[in-house]
């Protein structure tokens, strides 16, 4: 009901299928037919994106505690801030736009990832940590 | 302070009426829940009224404390009928649209947010120990509200036409919040209310401040008699009869029950 009210200024609204010209046009390619029905299947009432890090401690790392849909930056904050910064304890919070993180994908894994678990010499098994070191 | 005191009666009062507005809007504010425009903002309005209701909460057991008739704050929230409830008539009205909802949350998150920082000085422990913790979830509400008035007001042509609509409709409810009469003087005097007419300018400085942001239209001012009052005195209007009868129904058909 207020999805119309709630339309980010400048965000385009889902597009009309215009027969006349799809009709002229060669079929579309497997990639336009994707970009057509993202845009088709994006409600318009669905904002941006955004991840959401926060932060437990000073000086602990920003961790990823989900995402939220927001239309700015400071919206994004304060609605992370309702989802993920009520309960427990937030002493930072960090949001990046979803669009802005590249990422690879699950064909990536054996090239990128595989653990070369036949090659020993890569893992530093070979090295007694002092003591007192974590982590490693 | 022991009841039947020169004092009871206006400490009573008044807790009565911090507690009624805070039980009454978050009620209000909880019926969007399901109903948001957006999961996010579902979450935050569910938030907000369990402030709200947490607040009243210890508000309104203050209050039957102080009576000293053996009500506690459940028998106080659901027990009461429409003319002993002592909140604005502001916060009774009904939810209306969305931009009806954050118009009339700014509205008073701006007037509580200057409230609570001054009875968080009360040298009464508990309402000071409620009073900082409201105030520190107030200054995130007014953030919040006034932050959907801004966007509302300069969004699009219909967000803008119906935040307008909005706030034309409730800034003559506005009028009740800073109408302080002998009860709000004599609980100020004592450090349990507010003589809120020394908030006013502030509140008009805020709001005028966030409305001049949105691109919205200040409402002209009203003369006394067009200003709705008697919410402090127990002169509600009908819609607070409704939101009691659905809010009070459970309790009401199974007294004493708990889960």
């Amino acid at each position: 009901m207020y999805g119309d009210v709630l339309t980010v200024p400048g965000e385009s609204a889902a597009v009309k299928l215009d027969g006349a010209t799809a009709e002229a046009k060669a079929p579309p390619t497997a990639a336009e037919a994707d970009a057509a029905a993202g845009e088709l299947l994006a409600p318009d009432s669905q904002w941006q994106l955004w991840e959401v890090f926060t932060q437990e401690a000073q000086g602990a790392p920003h961790e990823h505690a989900g995402s939220v849909r927001a239309t700015d930056a400071a919206h994004a904050i304060q609605n992370a801030r309702d989802v993920y910064g009520r309960r427990g304890k937030v002493l930072s919070m960090w949001v990046v736009p979803t669009a802005a993180i590249s990422a690879t994908s699950p064909d990536d894994a054996e090239p990128f990832f595989d653990p070369a678990s036949d090659k020993p010499y890569r893992h530093p098994h070979f090295y007694k940590a002092p003591r007192g070191v974590k982590g490693v | 302070m022991s009841d039947g005191t020169a004092t009871a009666r206006p400490a009573v009062e008044s807790l009565l009426r911090l507690g009624d507005d805070r039980l009454v809007l978050g009620h209000r504010l909880s019926e969007w829940c399901g109903h948001a425009p957006i999961l996010e903002e579902d979450i935050a309005l569910g938030n907000i009224a369990l402030d709200l209701l947490g607040q009243a909460q210890g508000l309104l057991k203050l209050a039957g404390a102080l009576e000293g008739h053996g009500r506690d704050e459940d028998a106080l929230a659901y027990f009461r009928d429409a003319g002993e409830f002592r909140n604005v008539q502001l916060v009774e009205l009904p939810r209306g649209d969305f931009a009806h909802t954050m118009i009339r949350q700014f509205l008073f998150d701006a007037y509580d947010v200057l409230l609570t920082d001054r009875l968080a000085g009360s040298p009464h422990a508990d309402v000071a120990g409620i009073m900082a913790k409201a105030h520190k979830e107030a200054r995130y509400h007014v953030r919040h509200s006034g932050d959907w008035v801004v966007r509302l007001g300069d969004g699009t042509d219909e967000s803008h036409v119906r935040a307008q609509r909005a706030l034309d409709a409730l800034w003559p409810y506005t009028g009740e919040l800073f109408a302080a009469d002998a009860v709000d003087v004599a609980a100020a005097g004592v450090g349990l209310g507010v003589d809120a007419r020394t908030l006013r300018d502030e509140w008009q400085a805020m709001v005028t401040a966030v409305v001049a942001e949105s691109a919205l239209r200040m409402p002209s001012s009203l003369t006394v008699a067009e200003v709705p009052a008697g919410g402090r005195e127990g002169r509600h209007t009908e819609h607070l009869v409704q939101m009691l009868a659905e809010m009070q129904v459970v309790a009401r058909a199974h007294p004493g029950a708990s889960w």
